[in-house]
């Protein structure tokens, strides 16, 4: 019987494999970053450990770094003692760092693919969930504890036990590619499962709605696989991912030799069976907000937020939990997504804040103001991008509109750094979770694509972009 | 790590669903740079208001459960980020088991790096320790959480089970595999970063 792509990546990674045992399985690639790191490195120096393959491990700092003036002192001392102490383990184990002045740096899930550091066909491993944005690439990629990283670090490995396989299809065409966005479809498919319908499982993303996307958007279809449960997201690469790959700073010198081997091994054989599959057509996808607070509780832009009963499907638990969700959001059933005003808008975070997402947040925000009542901000995802975005004329555009436009980190999306939302404040978010109080204590979050953010950063409260022109 | 004792103590009931890590320990705490103390931080946002006062309503503060070793909590516990303070906030704040009926994968992992034991039980079993005010014993060896009416059996992998019994480390396990490590890397395909 036929193999699915994960399982010929898996079978090409084991090391040790035991029956009813967790494999060995080789890590082909380490990102690390300033905050999960630390007590890592603390537990190497205890047991008088090395890093094993310093040159498979790259690091940035990118959760705790302002994204205001670079040149200023960091006033958070907590937050400035972090960022030092990644230099110094880099320093100490001879590890590659993008430090905070480097133009490498960026969001550890943006600057991999920008570098070439992540390839088809490897396992990558990061201590961060969103790790899953390099199954873009067709690449293993999985978040992991710190204690995990410590095991990477020593030993290149992870004891990991075989995960399922998930298929979700997307069929169709879409017929307004600018207005409904990967973001939506992604939104829309969490939406569909549930937060924990990928538990356990590796998702393949699969059929003419996922292959027509860009690099850009396939990364944020995979980025977003964690909030539906899924251990990892994996797209096969194809022509677009070998193109995209080419030429940047850290591809392999043998590249074309690897990408005829890829073009041979990397894909799903057509008698391949996954443990479970989910299809949807895109064209019953619309632009997507998030009402609650977990990236399941999801509505159209044109619909009104359900009731706790219609949403929930007769489950007690689902039914309590969206009560709660819409007190801590301040929402009330039967409101339209479109009248609910916003106070801040961020374009920002590893979901959403690389060149297509801010090029496609631009047109929309051409020749238009901020809204009075709104503050906004643009974050680029890596310091690559925000140049690129420069050369492009991009910042102008944004900064016209008054627009922030900052530099690179992980910033609002969850708020170690001093980008936060003051209690009570809504924002409309380009990021991955809504959960309570993580853009600040007491803010709320509607999660959406950048066109939808921009839009609502215009006119101050969501707006169907269906009904923009936006080509 | 430490080997796994079996513990016997009053249940803390937290009736929610969806408990993600960001609740669990907020992000202005993973910004400290050690392992420990993170206890006081457990549940922040729920346990204490914007003076950061007590909330009475919050089951964290009633003197009840002061002492509890063991977490009851509803469906898809610690979902969202990877961040291993969640595991060490619960264990620093002195939980030893998490039950739920189910858990999301990262979490559940990093407990079993930190000797704590994930237990998943059915939903309405779940239901019957969060309404109940019990004491309850958790038997890893026999895989039993007893309370006073009954013994409920759980399901854990063998050897994940042992390395809670053993207080295993990882690590030392994996080193023993140095030579299968080495052959691997001279037939790898995938060239180095650098």
């Amino acid at each position: 019987m036929g193999k699915t792509l994960f399982e010929k990546i898996w079978e090409s990674h084991i090391v040790v494999e035991k029956q009813n045992e967790p494999a060995l399985i080789y890590i082909d690639r380490h990102l690390v970053h300033e905050v999960t790191s630390p007590q890592a490195f603390d537990g190497l120096r205890m047991n008088n450990r090395k890093v094993r393959r310093p040159d498979l491990t790259i690091a940035t700092m990118d959760h705790n770094v302002p994204t205001s003036d670079r040149s200023l002192p960091i006033l958070d001392q907590t937050s400035a003692v972090q960022i030092k102490t990644l230099e110094n383990n880099c320093r100490d184990f001879g590890i590659k760092l993008f430090d905070i002045n480097s133009p490498n740096q960026g969001i550890v899930h943006v600057i991999g693919p920008q570098l070439g550091i992540t390839l088809p066909g490897s396992t990558i491993v990061c201590g961060d969930s969103h790790t899953s944005t390099h199954g873009a690439f067709g690449a293993l990629a999985l978040g992991i504890g710190t204690s995990e990283v410590e095991h990477v670090l020593a030993s290149q490995t992870l004891w990991l036990e075989k995960p399922k396989t998930f298929e979700i299809r997307v069929e169709g065409k879409r017929n307004n590619p600018h207005a409904v966005t990967a973001k939506d479809i992604i939104l829309s498919i969490i939406k569909n499962i549930g937060t924990a319908g990928g538990t356990g499982t590796v998702i393949e993303y699969r059929g003419e709605g996922i292959t027509d996307l860009s690099m850009d958007q396939r990364m944020t279809i995979c980025n977003m696989s964690i909030e539906g449960g899924a251990r990892a997201g994996l797209i096969a690469p194809d022509q677009k991912t070998f193109d995209y790959l080419r030429n940047r700073e850290y591809t392999p010198k043998n590249y074309e030799s690897l990408v005829d081997s890829w073009k041979v091994n990397l894909k799903t054989d057509s008698d391949a069976t996954f443990d479970k599959t989910f299809t949807l057509d895109i064209n019953d996808i619309a632009p997507q907000v998030s009402w609650g607070t977990n990236p399941g509780m999801t509505c159209d832009v044109d619909e009104s937020i359900p009731s706790p009963d219609e949403f929930s499907n007769g489950d007690d638990n689902q039914k309590r939990g969206a009560e709660k969700a819409l007190e801590y959001m301040d929402l009330e059933s039967g409101t339209m997504i479109e009248d609910i005003a916003i106070d801040r808008v961020f374009i920002g975070s590893c979901t959403n804040a690389r060149l297509e997402d801010l090029i496609e947040a631009s047109k929309i925000v051409q020749g238009q103001k901020v809204a009075s009542s709104v503050s906004a901000m643009v974050v680029p995802g890596s310091q690559m991008v925000k140049k690129q975005a420069e050369e492009m004329g991009l910042d102008k555009i944004f900064i016209n509109a008054n627009f922030e436009w900052r530099e690179a980190g992980c910033s609002m999306c969850l708020g170690m750094n001093p980008d936060i939302l003051s209690p009570g404040e809504r924002c409309a978010s380009t990021s991955n979770r809504n959960f309570e109080g993580r853009q600040g204590n007491g803010g709320r979050t509607h999660l959406v694509s950048p066109v939808m953010a921009a839009a609502a950063a215009i006119n101050g409260h969501f707006v169907d972009v269906r009904k923009l022109d936006l080509n | 790590m430490k080997p796994f004792q079996n513990v016997k103590s009053i249940v803390t009931p937290l009736d929610k669903v969806n408990v993600d890590t960001d609740q669990i320990i907020p992000k202005q705490f993973l910004k400290l740079v050690q392992k420990s103390g993170f206890g006081k931080f457990l549940f922040f946002n729920w346990r204490y208001d914007e003076n950061e006062n007590m909330k009475s309503d919050f089951v964290l503060n009633d003197p009840k459960y002061n002492g509890s070793k063991i977490l009851v909590a509803g469906d898809n516990f610690g979902c969202g980020s990877s961040r291993e303070h969640a595991v060490w906030a619960l264990d620093d704040y002195g939980f030893s088991v998490v039950i739920s009926s189910s858990f999301a994968d990262i979490f559940f992992s990093n407990c079993f790096k930190n000797g704590i034991l994930p237990i998943s039980l059915d939903s309405k079993i779940i239901q019957k320790l969060l309404q109940e005010s019990n004491v309850v014993e958790v038997d890893l060896e026999n895989q039993i959480v007893r309370t006073s009416s009954e013994d409920i059996p759980f399901e854990i992998n063998s050897h994940k089970k042992k390395i809670l019994l053993e207080g295993l480390d990882d690590i030392a396990q994996t080193f023993q595999y140095e030579d299968k490590i080495s052959i691997f890397e001279e037939k790898s395909t995938i060239p180095s970063v650098l």
